[in-house]
């Protein structure tokens, strides 16, 4: 039932007060925070660095824009409404295809024009942002996610948290959505969350509600097949996101996209622990690790120093 | 990074705050334990008053030995007024007087009763029958038919009393009674009709005693006399004997305030219940207070209550930063727990939980409603608190329908931190599911539970009230618990299934 401190300390486990006092307080500068709260922020920063992100297809920011919605996605097939404050998935909407004004969402339902000017009119008026204060939507290209992922996920997309401290790529685990999460990547909500090798990108082990499993809940997949392609390339970009925010300790949320490859998603200042569970192992040796190694080191150095010393197969 | 300055930092405070405590102990002879108490009643009168600019006098009347109380002393403060006590047959009464007075003028008389339950009873004469009261027509009938029946039913003059009171508040409630009612006040009235049935009776302020109360009035009881002997009725209830924590106030028939030279005079009532170690010498009294003894004893009794209960907030905030720190407790609100264990303090537990988790529960219903309305935060928070305080409202009315005034104090509830509550777990709901809001709701109310215990042990009231000291030591230990690097308790259980590999 319960674990001895001492057995949590020699397999590097850090709890929520060291991650808030050693990590969040001392690498993550308050002030940067905004930069990865707002979506809108985060992705215009990550293109000025070069890092690839859903294709931006534009933003509306105020009420009477909301007109033009129809315009902007005209030459879209697929795209996805959603805040730049938003958090949990709350006031995003999934086109996968339209055609003379009838939009048609992945589930199959139909939507009118109206609709799609309702949520982002909501959007706006900050009905789904954190304090309820005003926002802007976002009009993103949808990603596509690789075939080789259709097995492993129950509706939503599979997204790849990376933890990056002071530039490098710690630890990573894909969050797979089940029917218990509701299509959701929320590991707390029954999202399946499996550890990935940092050398290769393939599964360590996996876990659901905090307990092992070994296959895919709804799709019956072994889950200890699951390798991410391009593995290396993912990494940089996760990496890159250090020089692009400035934060020392932050969690990368990526997509694998059939086209483009990896793209970042979002980023979070404040990651969770629950990809310790996924990997099995603690962060804490990890994170030692690094703070040992000197600053200044460009992303490959890092991506392949992470490679080196953190695989573990 | 060196941590050396603030550990420097924390143990300053705790030297200081050991320091203080310890010089407050032998100075002062402020014992640790509670010990052997006696409980003390300290009754402070505030009288208010607009003077017109030219002489002013102020009478007010003061209590003295009584059934279950006895006097141990009194004080007054009233910048530049002559005082005197006055006593005459039937009460005593403080004078203040001046030559020349303009503006608002504030007069303070306290008195400080020690609980004596062998106290006797005040030898209080009866006043004398009044037979030149008249009824006027159509009340001469009306009173002499409640009269008639009340006696009917009745043994003696204080079954008389009972049964009057019944014909006039009761469920038997008649026409006669409620005529007369539309033109004498109860108390009033109920005097009258035993005067009219040759039995002395009178009307007397006194003053229910509840530690911490403030901006109290007077309230008025009957006393009926019975040969020598004498006992008191509530008008309103109709219940006989004196209540336990009623300290009589006044017995004459002049007013307990009268006012020549000034406007819109009112008198308040604070008070406050001290727990004296029986050897606490009599010497020692707040007034030799210096700074270095840091008391808080010195204030008028208004703040010290006050005080009292702020200084119990730092203990609140050491039990949430634990539970939350060291435990892993989530709740809804970081503070919310020890607002609501404050409330707790005021309603008593068992009232106060059923309170809460009716006005939540009632809350959370009509916000479910509000969010299909889709309005922005502020107005929808806006409609909680407006829900909120019908939600209290209606209660208290019910409740007190039904006899229950316990109800009645389900108004300590801080009305603005309830609703943010309501808001905040109606988000939860509906992001994270009922099972979530059952989590950090429960974890709230276990929270504000183990705070009120906390902070209604008398221990840690004496302690936190005399040693204003003990306040730098909980500064320290929040401070090194801020500190704190290794697991919560809960993460013990969260990350149990990485060890079991």
């Amino acid at each position: 039932m319960w674990a001895r401190p001492s057995e949590l300390r020699s397999r590097h486990v850090i709890g929520m007060n060291r991650r808030n006092i050693c990590y969040i307080a001392r690498y993550n500068d308050r002030s940067l925070f905004p930069l990865v709260d707002d979506k809108l922020k985060t992705k215009l920063l990550a293109h000025e660095h070069g890092v690839t992100s859903p294709g931006l297809i534009g933003t509306v920011t105020s009420q009477f824009e909301v007109r033009q919605v129809a315009a902007m996605v005209r030459d879209h097939p697929a795209f996805v409404i959603k805040p730049a404050k938003g958090s949990g998935g709350k006031g995003i909407l999934v086109i996968e295809s339209h055609a003379d004004g009838a939009y048609r969402k992945p589930s199959g339902a139909m939507l009118g024009i109206a609709d799609l000017e309702r949520d982002v009119s909501n959007i706006l008026s900050g009905l789904y942002s954190l304090a309820g204060s005003p926002d802007v939507a976002m009009i993103e290209s949808m990603i596509r996610f690789d075939d080789r992922f259709a097995d492993y996920t129950y509706e939503g997309v599979p997204d790849i948290r990376v933890i990056v401290f002071r530039g490098y790529p710690v630890m990573a685990m894909i969050r797979l959505s089940t029917a218990a999460s509701d299509g959701k990547a929320n590991l707390h909500q029954g999202a399946v969350g499996v550890g990935l090798d940092i050398a290769t990108g393939r599964a360590l082990y996996a876990v659901q509600f905090d307990r092992p499993v070994d296959l895919h809940p709804d799709t019956g997949r072994s889950l200890i097949d699951l390798e991410i392609p391009d593995w290396q390339g993912l990494l940089r970009l996760a990496s890159a996101c250090y020089e692009m925010t400035g934060l020392g300790y932050i969690g990368a949320d990526l997509v694998i996209d059939k086209y483009h490859g990896p793209m970042l998603l979002e980023l979070n200042a404040r990651p969770g622990l629950a990809i310790q569970m996924a990997n099995g192992e603690g962060l804490g040796g990890r994170l030692e690790r690094i703070e040992r190694e000197p600053v200044g080191a460009d992303v490959d150095t890092r991506v392949d120093f992470a490679m080196a010393h953190f695989g573990r197969m | 990074m060196s941590r050396k300055p603030f550990y420097l930092v924390v143990a300053c405070l705790m030297l200081i705050g050991i320091g203080l405590s310890i010089h407050r102990h032998i100075q002062y002879e402020v014992p640790f334990t509670p010990g052997e108490q006696r409980a003390v009643w300290e009754v402070e009168a505030q009288v208010r008053l607009e003077a017109t600019g030219g002489p002013v006098i102020v009478e007010l009347a003061v209590p003295t030995n009584q059934e279950g109380y006895r006097l141990l002393g009194e004080h007054t403060a009233s910048s530049g007024y002559g005082l005197n006590f006055v006593e005459t047959a039937d009460s005593r009464v403080a004078r203040w007087s001046i030559r020349n007075a303009q503006g608002s003028q504030h007069l303070y008389y306290s008195a400080r009763f020690l609980v004596a339950p062998n106290e006797a009873r005040a030898d209080i004469p009866p006043p004398e029958l009044r037979r030149d009261r008249l009824w006027q027509s159509p009340f001469d009938t009306a009173a002499e038919a409640v009269l008639a029946r009340a006696y009917q039913r009745s043994a003696d003059p204080y079954t008389l009393a009972s049964e009057l009171i019944r014909e006039l508040t009761g469920a038997t409630q008649g026409e006669n009674a409620r005529l007369l009612l539309t033109q004498y006040a109860l108390p009033d009235l109920v005097e009258r009709l035993l005067a009219q049935a040759e039995v002395p009776a009178r009307q007397v302020s006194g003053l229910m005693l509840e530690d911490g109360r403030r901006r109290q009035s007077l309230g008025t009881w009957l006393q009926v006399y019975k040969g020598d002997e004498w006992t008191v009725f509530d008008p309103a209830t109709g219940r006989q004997g004196r209540p336990d924590r009623l300290l009589l106030w006044h017995a004459g028939n002049a007013p307990v305030l009268q006012v020549e030279g000034g406007r819109q005079s009112n008198v308040s009532f604070a008070m406050i219940r001290q727990m004296q170690s029986a050897t606490e010498s009599e010497s020692l009294r707040p007034a030799d207070a210096s700074l270095l003894g840091l008391s808080i004893h010195s204030l008028p009794l208004e703040e010290q209550s006050l005080f009292r209960t702020i200084l119990l907030i730092p203990i609140g905030a050491l039990i949430v930063v634990m539970l939350r720190i060291l435990v892993g407790i989530k709740t809804s609100g970081t503070f919310m727990p020890v607002l609501i264990a404050l409330a707790f303090i005021q309603t008593t537990l068992l009232t106060g939980l059923i309170g809460f988790l009716l006005v939540v529960a009632t809350g959370l219903v009509i916000r479910n409603y509000l969010s299909h309305l889709n309005l922005l935060l502020v107005a929808r928070v806006s409609a909680v608190i407006i829900t909120v305080i019908g939600i209290i409202s209606i209660f208290s009315v019910v409740s007190y329908r039904f006899g229950l005034n316990a109800g009645l104090t389900i108004t300590f509830f801080p009305m603005i931190i309830l609703s943010w509550t309501i808001e905040r777990m109606s988000i939860l709901w509906e992001e994270e599911g009922p099972r979530e809001v059952l989590v950090q709701g429960g974890g709230s109310l276990l929270t504000a539970v183990l705070a009120y215990l906390a902070m209604t042990n008398p221990w840690i009231r004496h302690i936190t009230f005399n040693f204003l000291g003990v306040q730098f030591i909980l500064m320290g230990l929040i401070l090194l618990l801020g500190n704190y690097t290794g697991y919560r308790l809960l993460e013990l259980r969260r990350f149990k299934p990485m060890v079991r590999r």
